[in-house]
Formats: C-alpha cells, sequence, structure tokens
C-alpha cells in the first residue's frame, strides 16, 4: 500500500511529531508498504495529489495536525486517514470543548471555568477570580484550553499564583481553563478501535508532583503498564475512557487521560493523536495487550482503511 | 567528471529499527538521566528561517575571509596533504600547541606545551574532564546560571550538580566557602569546580580580580580543582582584562580550557585543555579511547592560519563588529523591555542575560516569542534543578545590528503583552508601556541573578 506518512508542521510538538513520524515509517517500510513521508508545508495539498496515497497515516501532534485541520483536508481530498476524524479532533484539541461534550454525556469532570483574555482585557474577568476560586478551592490547575504535553500547564497553591498561571496558560492559547486539582493516581487509557489497552499509570519518581514538566522529563516520572489496579478500579477506568471515546466521536484511537481519586476516576482530556515516539503510552500498553509495534501500526491503517469494521 | 551513485538505501533497511523495546534492555543507566523535555522541543522549531534567533552561540564565520581561506586550504593541498590527511598524535601537533601557548599568552599565561591537549572543540575538553575525574554521584560545583551545554555533560556522567548564585561580579565565592563547609560537615568533597570566569555564558558577568584570588586559594586550600572555560577572554569590548585563574594559580589546582571556536571558528572543531602533568596523563588516555586524535586537517589549517600573522587582526575585527552589537543589543533593551527587566551589561563574550519579572516564565514566553517569530533560551536550561524561568539568554554575535533591534522589539512586544494582562489580572492597572524610548528609567548596569 502507498501510505503518506504526515509528520512535523508548525506546531510547539514539532519535536514529538517528527519522532512519531520516523517511528512509525520505519514500521510501515517493515510491513513492506511503500511509504511517502511529508513534513507537512504550505504545499500539503499539492504533495497529496500529487502522491496519490491510499491512506494517510497523521504523526503529528498539536495545532494544525492533532485539532482537525489536517483531518478536514484529507476528508476534502477523499484520503483515508489513521486516527479520529476533524470533528472528534478538534473536540478533544479544545479541552473547553472536550469538557463540555464529557459534561453533556453526564460523565465525571473536575469543576471547571473557561475565561478568554478578551474577558481579563476588556470585561474585568479577573474580579470574578476570588469568588471561581471560592467555588474551586485550592490547590487548582490552569491550562491552555489548545495545548499539549505539559506545555503552559501550572498549578497554584493559593489565590497569589493565580496571575502568574494565567500568564503561562495564555502563551499558548488565548482561551484557558481552571480547574479544581483532583487528588489521586494518573492514569492513561488508550484505546483501539474499541477496545481499551491495558492501563498505563504515571508515577513520578522524582521531584515535585506539582511540577508539570516533570511528567515529560525521561527518568523523572515511571510509567507502569498495566497499572495495578484492582478489578473493580479497572473495571470503572476502561469503562469511563470508553464513554468517553465515544461521547468525543473518537475513532481509529484516542488516549484518554484520567485522574482516579479517592471516590472513583475523574476525566482529565482526550488525545486524539497520542505520542508514537519510543517512550509514548500508546505504545507502551499496545505492548501490553501483546501488540508489536508493527502489529499496532497495521491494526492502525486497518482501521483508517476499514472503519465500520472497527 | 563522474557522478556520485545514487545510494541504493535513502534510508535504513526494513530489518532495522527503532523500537525502544528492542534496547531498552541494553541502555546504561547514565541515559537515563540525559533528560529530553518539552522546553527542549521547542528549542527544536527556532531553526525555522523566518525566526531570528537569538537563541544560538553563534560567532559570526561570515566576517572571515574567503580568500584567506582558500589559500592556506590550497597550500596545505600542495604542500602537506599526505600529513593532513593522516592520524596525528592523540597529544595534538606540536604546531597546534605553539599557536595555542600564543593565545594564551595574549592574556598573560605562559604553559608548558607538554602540560597541553588539543581536544576535539572545548565540549570535548569539559567531557574529557569529567570522564577522568567523576565517578557517579561524585559533586561538582558549578555557577547560577552556568554554561547550558555543560548540564548534559556532568549529567550524563552521573554527576551531583550543586550551583553557586552569580552577581554582576561572577561566582559568589563566599557563597561557595559556604557551600564547601557544608559540603564537609556531610562528608562529602566536590571533585572540581567550573567555572566560566570571564564574560561568562549565559550571564555575561565577569568574576572579579579579588574573588579570582580568593577562588584560586580557596582551590589550593581544599586541594580541589578548578576548571576554567575560557572561550571568550579575548572578545573583550570594555573593562580591565582580568588575570585568568590559570594564571594566578600557576596552574596546580586549575585545569584551563580553551577554543578556537570564538577566535576563529567553530567549524573546524579545535579546542585545548590544560592541565597539571599527572591529571594531563589520564586525559590523554581518555581522548585516546574517545577518537584518537583531533581532526589534522583543521590542525595544519590553524597552522597556516597562525603563520600569516594576522589572527590577532581578526580577533581585533571581530571585537569592532560584536561590541557595536552588543551596544545595539543594550540599547534596543532599554527601549523594548519593560522597566522591572534587569539585564546584563557584558564587557565581552557573546551572551546578554535578562531576568523579567518573577511572574513570567521564559519557557512560556518562547511559545509565544516563537509565533511572533524570534527566539531565546528560557534561562531554565542555564539551571539543572528548574530555577532561572524568569531569566532568557540572549545572543548578540550572531545576527546583525537590524536582527538584533528587531528581535529584541519582537521579544519586548510579548513581554508587554504578559505584562499588561497580569496587571489586569491582579488589578494593579497600569499605563501600557510607551512606545518611545523610557531609558531615564532604566539603571545602565542590572545585577545577573538577583530573582532566583
Amino acid at each position: 500500500m502507498r501510505v503518506v506518512v504526515l509528520k512535523g508542521g508548525r506546531s510547539l510538538e514539532r519535536g514529538v511529531s517528527l519522532r512519531s513520524g520516523a517511528r512509525v515509517e520505519d514500521a510501515l517500510e517493515r510491513l513492506g508498504h511503500e511509504v511517502v513521508p511529508i513534513d507537512v508545508g504550505p504545499d500539503l495539498v499539492k504533495r497529496l495529489s500529487a502522491e496519490r496515497p491510499d491512506v494517510a497515516f497523521v504523526a503529528m501532534h498539536g495545532v494544525g495536525g492533532e485539532d482537525g485541520t489536517v483531518q478536514e483536508l484529507l476528508e476534502i481530498l477523499g484520503i483515508p486517514f489513521t486516527g479520529p476524524g476533524a470533528a472528534a479532533c478538534a473536540r478533544c484539541m479544545d479541552k473547553v470543548q472536550a469538557k463540555d461534550a464529557i459534561e453533556d454525556a453526564g460523565l465525571p469532570t473536575p469543576e471547571w471555568f473557561a475565561f478568554n483574555q478578551t474577558a481579563f482585557r476588556e470585561f474585568g474577568a479577573a474580579d470574578a477570580l476570588g469568588r471561581l476560586e471560592e467555588t474551586l478551592g485550592f490547590p487548582l490547575v490552569v491550562k491552555p484550553s489548545r495545548g499539549g504535553s505539559s506545555l503552559g500547564v501550572k498549578f497554584a497553591a493559593a489565590a497569589t499564583e493565580v496571575p502568574q498561571a494565567l500568564v503561562s496558560a495564555f502563551s499558548y492559547d488565548d482561551r484557558v481553563l481552571i480547574e479544581s486539582f483532583v487528588d489521586g493516581r494518573e492514569l492513561a487509557v488508550s484505546i483501539l478501535g474499541d477496545e481499551p489497552l491495558p492501563v498505563v499509570e504515571a508515577i513520578l519518581v522524582e521531584g515535585d508532583r506539582y511540577d508539570f514538566e516533570a511528567r515529560y522529563e525521561i527518568g523523572r516520572t515511571r510509567f507502569a503498564c498495566p497499572a495495578e489496579l484492582t478489578a473493580e478500579e479497572e473495571r470503572a477506568v476502561t469503562e469511563l475512557a470508553l464513554a468517553t471515546y465515544r461521547a468525543l466521536g473518537c475513532t481509529g484511537f484516542a488516549r484518554i487521560d484520567l485522574i482516579l481519586g479517592a471516590d472513583g476516576p475523574w476525566l482529565l482530556e482526550a488525545n486524539a493523536i497520542p505520542g508514537l515516539t519510543d517512550t509514548s503510552l500508546l505504545p507502551q500498553a499496545a505492548e501490553a495487550a501483546g501488540l508489536s509495534f508493527e502489529q499496532l501500526v497495521e491494526r492502525i491503517l486497518d482501521l483508517a482503511l476499514k472503519p465500520a469494521a472497527a | 567528471m563522474s557522478e556520485v551513485p545514487e545510494p541504493t538505501h535513502r534510508r535504513r533497511s526494513h530489518t532495522s529499527g527503532r523500537d525502544l523495546e528492542r534496547y531498552a534492555g541494553l541502555f546504561a543507566e547514565r541515559t537515563g538521566v540525559m533528560r529530553s523535555s518539552a522546553m527542549r522541543d521547542l528549542m527544536a522549531i527556532t531553526a525555522r528561517p523566518e525566526v531570528i534567533s537569538l537563541a544560538g552561540g553563534l560567532p559570526d564565520t561570515s566576517t572571515f575571509p574567503p580568500q584567506s581561506f582558500a589559500a592556506q586550504m590550497t597550500r596545505i593541498a600542495q604542500e602537506s596533504a599526505a600529513k593532513a590527511l593522516q592520524y596525528g598524535p592523540t597529544e595534538g601537533f606540536e604546531e597546534t600547541k605553539d599557536c595555542i601557548v600564543e593565545v594564551m599568552g595574549a592574556e598573560g599565561m605562559l604553559p608548558d606545551p607538554d602540560d597541553i591537549i588539543v581536544t576535539t572543540g572545548g565540549q570535548q575538553a569539559i567531557d574529557l574532564v569529567c570522564k577522568t575525574l567523576l565517578d557517579p554521584g561524585d559533586v561538582v560545583i558549578c555557577e547560577a546560571p552556568t554554561y547550558p551545554g555543560a548540564i548534559p555533560t556532568l549529567c550524563s556522567y552521573q554527576a551531583d550538580v550543586v550551583q553557586v548564585e552569580c552577581d554582576e561580579d561572577g561566582m559568589q565565592v563566599e557563597l561557595l566557602e559556604q557551600l564547601l563547609a557544608d559540603l564537609r560537615a556531610e562528608g562529602k568533597r566536590p571533585k572540581f569546580i567550573y567555572s566560566v570566569p570571564s564574560f561568562q555564558n549565559p550571564a555575561g558577568v565577569t568574576m572579579s580580580l579579588e574573588r579570582r584570588h580568593r577562588l584560586v586559594e580557596l582551590a589550593r586550600a581544599n586541594e580541589l580543582l578548578v576548571v576554567e572555560d575560557n572561550p571568550y577572554g579575548l572578545l573583550r569590548y570594555g573593562g580591565e582584562p582580568m588575570p585568568p585563574l590559570y594564571q594566578l594559580d600557576g596552574g596546580d589546582f586549575v585545569i584551563y580550557l580553551g577554543t578556537f571556536s570564538k577566535i576563529l571558528s567553530p567549524g573546524i572543531r579545535l579546542g585545548w585543555a590544560v592541565a597539571p602533568p599527572p591529571v594531563m596523563e589520564k586525559i590523554v588516555l581518555g581522548k585516546q579511547a574517545a577518537d584518537l586524535c583531533t581532526s589534522t586537517l583543521t590542525q595544519y589549517f590553524v597552522r597556516e592560519y597562525f603563520a600569516e600573522r594576522r589572527w590577532q587582526h581578526y580577533i581585533d575585527d571581530l571585537v569592532e563588529i560584536y561590541r557595536a552589537r552588543r551596544d545595539t543589543m543594550v540599547e534596543a533593551l532599554r527601549t523594548h523591555f519593560p522597566a522591572e527587566a534587569t539585564w546584563t551589561e557584558p564587557d565581552g563574550g557573546l551572551f546578554i542575560w535578562a531576568t523579567l519579572p518573577d511572574y513570567i516564565d521564559t519557557s512560556d514566553l518562547l511559545a509565544k516569542a516563537l509565533r511572533a517569530d524570534v527566539a531565546f533560551v528560557p534561562g531554565q536550561a542555564a539551571y539543572i534543578d528548574g530555577r532561572g524561568s524568569h531569566s532568557m539568554r540572549l545572543n548578540f554575535s550572531g545576527v546583525d545590528e537590524d536582527e538584533i533591534r528587531e528581535g529584541v522589539r519582537r521579544i519586548g512586544k510579548v513581554i508587554a503583552e504578559q505584562v499588561e494582562l497580569y496587571g489586569t489580572l491582579t488589578g494593579e492597572q497600569r499605563p501600557p508601556e510607551p512606545e518611545e524610548p523610557s531609558a531615564p528609567n532604566v539603571v545602565p548596569f542590572r545585577k545577573a541573578g538577583e530573582a532566583g
């Protein structure tokens, strides 16, 4: 099969995307496919039209590649592609939209508020912060609505730390959300087709647990897969992840991040195109399920080509 | 003329792979501490052509006369092709060492050529010193902030890095004394103290004479080694020349690292280390194991270049260019950075260290700056423990004056947006930053490292 691998682009997660793409290309070649790597730029549509691929493997993360933009183009060009469709990608990428959809489906997610910069700059939203802090309590988490990895995610232990956290989050997006912090175990459930893969737990080895950067630094976080969960916990977590996957309209694959608190699991966010690098969670989960990286890639391609069979 | 045949495989063959699971069990423990982070990924996109990068540490090699380069390489090809293409001694050629003695002499040092080893850039000199001196867990002391490029090297040897704050007079040696006492109480003895005393990377500050004397005394009294990294000593645009630590100490407890990168070319990858004979003996063994010898071709190039007797004139030219660029950057900072920002005004070297109000995280600011097509190094890169998040390193040697002005203007604009937003958020409404320069509000010399 002739497979274009879309990677890179201008997103802040370009580096991760290039690593995901390179690894996918190798696997595809080993599987005997004809691979055409494309570092996505202004000539994307021209190149796709010229290359006439059977399928596009989208190995892009962040704005542009994971938010439905590229998916929309592929839909228009009639090229089958891996991962969720344009609308689902847009919902997952935008945490505000995702939280809305999750709440509409009646699924548990930490309490939250969203603001855009205009609210602060023009309508004095700062005066509402006190009230919101009262509702959410401390500690709380401030996140850019659209952003990947841990970029711009800040923790505020007290009211005095909130403005600074907002300044950081607004560096990535015009809209941010402020979320109450739920203490618990950090879990990720990758879903392939309609099947949840074994749960991964992120365990901070070293440093401050509120340092979000640490989660993405090799050596500071250890990942356990499968996570040590009771049968009941595992069922609750995977059911919630699957329900979220459906509520967001995902197809192909996605990774759902949750917190397992004392009172059960809470949804944090969904990643439409989780990383596929050698340290990423989806491949780890697949491996725990007995799927090699090649088998994972082949399965993702199958799902893209015959979504009905999923 | 025959054409180069098309390679049969553009990429690796199908049987090889990048899969971690195939290799995971084979990695050394030290690879676990070689860190990769989201911030490092951000730095990867600073290479876009439309981005004005004040992030690099690049000298301006466009000023090197091509005809001189051509003449020297031609002479090498005509007169010494066989030797220049052959292996050389691990320590480096005597002729290269003569050039090094000349360069060090220009700063008042008189090393014994036998104490010198020619290395593949100054970076290898740092690596070899670590390889020679460090066991996993050994304490190394360096400045805060320190040369960002030293951190991965120290981490790969699993050093326990402790940083001592700098101020405008370089490493605060008083704090170092206290630290040494504390470490002694814990039963720890640092293996060495790494310092860039002149026109420091990244802070741009220079260690005072008094502190230099004190540092050397401390090293002697505690029988500790000081690793003096001096890539920029000859790139001085103001102030009085300072004696290198090596000169003050006489070379007993100071290992000196030098490089041709900033005074000639980083592309030739030529640096050196000067160490007491017993240490040098081990460094040579380490070098032999690492790469047998430094490029003979580029050593020949340096020899020919020094024979022209113009090398100091070239440095004089660089000093004129870089001084103007430093002045341009300082002027641009006064114009475009907010009144709460502070920055160093270095007497030499390649870098200015700017510190912003403590509600601005420069890693996040970089994301915003990249959208405005400008880049800098976030301060965290110069710390091992996550500090430095309100500071940034700005390079003024690698881009021309117009780009410096435009780059600083763009950074200033994104900072102004954050300052204004913060004001809105805290209710401390302040008038928007004036469009016109507000130079009188800015103290011409600001301390580095005031904010943690």
